[in-house]
């Protein structure tokens, strides 16, 4: 055990095993990250297919591409896929799994091989629910209301809902190790605010991952057991209450919301301190806004009920429940724009997504208060402007997040640089792409186009020619990154330790990191993102 | 594996083998409790949205809750009762044994404890069958037909003239199966672990302490879920 980890040179790092059983059979926390990468991956292309597939099809308004039916089932897929499969795993299970170790000065998570079981239940549930598509796919939104999954849907919902459910139980280990990593492995003298905010922002995240997921797991179980059994609580014929579902569904997936956009403000944190050359502005406030939010996202799950007929009066306190979420929410963009005021600003790659973070995840919470007045939500239930909204958190936001954090930690991960003029130029095709696929959707949402039809009259064909015009650049915005970092694989050039001058126990070590991380545990007393000075010189080039 | 050996040896810490991630083995037992605790808030949560099911029938047919609550067998399920404290209580002693260094003793409460688990599940199953036998299993009671809805046919819908029971009263048996059924998968796994603790236990160096106590944390978790659904099923319909 001892022997591996004398090898400060980079020489033996965790990648230097190569045999495929020496990888299926890890326990350490990185080759876990770089196995969960790989899987996301695929799993965004699958929900990438599907979601290209809808837009092609609506740029005309009588969906000549595709039946109504596989229409349907296409954008069930695209949505399960991308919140189960790709959003909810994305930074927390890749960069949480490789990073936050590395951050708090630990050799590995709490429960090594509870983090392995994780990756298989994720691939186990990740099989499942393809299994679910090829065997003839799902159409009832990635929300799988009640009554259309109980009783309208073809019966390939219940094998859907399994591997939802596996795959449940993979966020839970994972937020597990990830709350016990932080509480019991800091290194010494590594307090909780001399942490990283990408540590806090994953701490929050795991709460919700511990907390909400069980919930969610008991609603598709109750689910199956309705198709299985026939009797139901979610059936008003028997005495149950659809509207029940929609609570506990909801109760999970607010939370699960925030799952989706906390630890990107983590990544972006790190990013916009790094390449300001500026300590964060206001730390505490950021710290504890992230709890916040993870705390509030627990008592929101009412906004998605203004019309399903839940009384007035809890309307009224979801409606202002949800406008309290802003608060911590805006502390957090306030105090990264005031990280940038007078900060040695560079644009290096990682740097453009979280700016682009910056201002798509505003836009996206604004309109999402405009959605949290009740008399205004009436009007644009379930058209495309919650479309537009949820897509910039969760694209905007999320997505653009974890290309910043990949790009920030991609030398650590691989030992290689990527080039960096086709980095930044992915980064902007993919803002532009962005704004043009969604931000006509806000337009035509408000006009009335309502979500998930399959046809749509003549007048909004205009917007959606815009949106799949945009969809395509946006398409481009990412095939550019999967061409660029497989080639930096094999001819990048070798990343020094600290290629970004960034502060952080994970700079510390070599890059790739060797296989037991640090050699001896280290001293956490520093000062948290000690950057020297505004003047001081920009990261390499 | 790791953390305190139970034995006679006073330097069973010297002797202990702690995993490479962790600096001292404080450390290595404080992550496996602290882990334990967070699973069972989780646990929490995966029942809690049950008990929500729960309290709307109750809320909306509370008669009917209690006037179905009275078809359970009450005499079974207060002796089932008895029997899952009365093993909560052994789990305890087994755990003060251990942490005395009494390894047999220890690994002996720990299959009585098990032992008593078996007899839950086996009086929960006479129970099962009894209600059954009374014609009270949801879904079953009606006559299956096929029937062929929108979007493709499924079976196990009740007939369409049969109709479900008018005041729902399969709704409250339906919830008795699912939330006892979901506990004794847990009274289960409950009585695999504690058999293999005590398997263990039979030799001094066999488990650590810690490993012990936290399987006792689980077992009286599934304990407590227990303590809730006795009265919220068997004792909606009855008054002192």
């Amino acid at each position: 055990m001892k022997a591996t980890e004398e090898t400060p040179t980079g020489e033996n790092n965790y990648l230097t095993k190569h045999t495929l059983r020496s990888w299926l059979l890890t326990t350490d926390h990185k080759r876990i990250g770089v196995l969960y990468l790989l899987t996301i991956l695929v799993f965004f292309v699958i929900g990438a297919f599907a979601a290209a597939l809808v837009r092609l099809d609506l740029v005309t308004p009588r969906g000549d591409l595709l039946s109504s039916e596989m229409y349907n089932r296409m954008f069930t897929l695209h949505g399960v896929i991308m919140v189960w499969f790709f959003l909810i795993p994305s930074i927390p299970a890749v960069m949480g799994n490789f990073v936050l170790p590395l951050m708090v000065g630990a050799r590995d998570v709490a429960f090594p091989r509870l983090n392995l079981l994780s990756w298989y239940l994720f691939i186990t549930g990740g099989v499942v629910a393809l299994y679910a598509i090829l065997e003839g796919g799902v159409d009832t939104g990635w929300t799988f209301y009640t009554p259309y999954s109980t009783t309208y849907a073809n019966p390939q919902v219940v094998t859907m809902v399994a591997g939802v459910f596996i795959a449940g139980f993979s966020s839970i280990l994972t937020g597990l190790n990830l709350i016990i990593t932080t509480h019991k492995l800091r290194a010494p003298g590594l307090t909780w605010f001399r942490l990283p905010l990408f540590v806090w922002t994953l701490y929050a995240t795991s709460l919700i991952l511990v907390l909400a997921t069980p919930v969610l797991a008991m609603v598709l179980f109750l689910i199956a057991m309705e198709r299985f059994w026939g009797i139901g609580i979610f059936d008003p014929a028997q005495g149950g209450d659809p509207v029940l579902f929609q609570h506990l569904f909801w109760f999970y997936s607010p939370p699960a919301v925030y799952i989706m956009i906390l630890p990107g403000m983590g990544v972006v944190s790190e990013v916009i301190t790094c390449f300001a050359r500026k300590k964060l502005f206001g730390y505490p406030f950021v710290a504890g806004a992230s709890v916040a939010i993870a705390v509030f996202g627990f008592l929101v799950w009412g906004h998605h009920m203004f019309v399903s007929g839940q009384s007035i009066y809890s309307g009224f306190m979801f409606s202002i429940l949800s406008y309290l979420v802003a608060i911590p929410s805006a502390i957090k963009v306030f105090n990264w724009t005031a990280t940038l005021y007078k900060g040695s600003i560079s644009f290096d790659t990682p740097m453009l997504y979280a700016l682009g973070f910056l201002g798509l995840f505003t836009a996206g919470g604004l309109t999402g208060l405009v959605l949290a007045a009740t008399a205004v939500d009436v009007h644009v239930t379930d058209t495309y402007f919650i479309v537009a909204h949820f897509h910039y958190i969760m694209v905007g936001g999320m997505v653009l997040a974890f290309m910043s954090g990949l790009h920030f930690w991609w030398p650590k991960i691989t030992g290689r640089m990527y080039p960096e003029l086709m980095g930044r130029l992915a980064a902007v095709v993919a803002f532009i792409g962005f704004n043009l696929t969604f931000f006509p959707q806000f337009v035509m949402g408000y006009l009335g186009m309502p979500r998930r039809y399959h046809t749509y009259p003549d007048e909004f064909q205009f917007y959606h020619i815009l949106s799949t015009a945009g969809a395509s650049i946006l398409g481009v915005g990412y095939l550019l990154p999967l061409v660029y970092l497989l080639w930096s694989l094999k001819r990048g050039a070798r990343a020094p330790a600290n290629p970004w001058h960034a502060s952080g126990l994970e700079w510390t070590v070599p890059s790739p990191p060797p296989t037991h991380n640090f050699e001896r545990i280290p001293d956490g007393s520093g000062k948290v993102y000690d950057y020297p000075s505004p003047a001081a010189p920009p990261p390499i080039d | 594996m790791d953390d305190e050996r139970i034995g006679p040896t006073k330097n069973v810490r010297e002797t202990e083998r702690l995993h490479s991630h962790f600096v001292t083995r404080e450390q290595q037992e404080d992550a496996a409790t602290l882990g334990m605790w967070v699973f069972l808030a989780t646990e929490v949560l995966f029942f809690g949205a049950i008990f929500m099911g729960y309290t709307y029938v109750r809320w909306s047919y509370p008669g009917v809750v209690e006037e179905a609550s009275r078809h359970l067998e009450i005499v079974l399920g207060s002796i089932n009762t008895g029997v899952l404290l009365t093993s909560s209580f052994i789990m305890a002693a087994g755990v003060l044994l251990a942490e005395q260094g009494r390894h047999r003793a220890a690994a002996l409460a720990l299959a009585v404890t098990a032992l008593m688990g078996v007899v839950f599940l086996v009086i929960k199953g006479t129970e099962y069958s009894m209600v059954i036998g009374e014609g009270y299993l949801p879904g079953f009671t009606a006559q299956l037909e096929p029937v062929s809805r929108p979007g493709g046919g499924y079976y196990g819908a009740l007939s369409e003239g049969g109709g479900p029971v008018p005041g729902h009263e399969e709704l409250f048996f339906w919830l008795y199966f699912v939330m006892t059924g979901l506990h004794a998968l847990h009274v289960a796994i409950g009585v695999i672990l504690l058999a293999g603790l005590a398997w263990l236990l039979r030799k001094p160096q066999g488990i650590s302490l810690n490993t012990v106590r936290n399987t006792g944390l689980y077992w009286h978790f599934v304990d407590l879920v227990w303590v809730f659904l006795f009265p919220l099923l068997y004792l909606a319909g009855h008054r002192l």
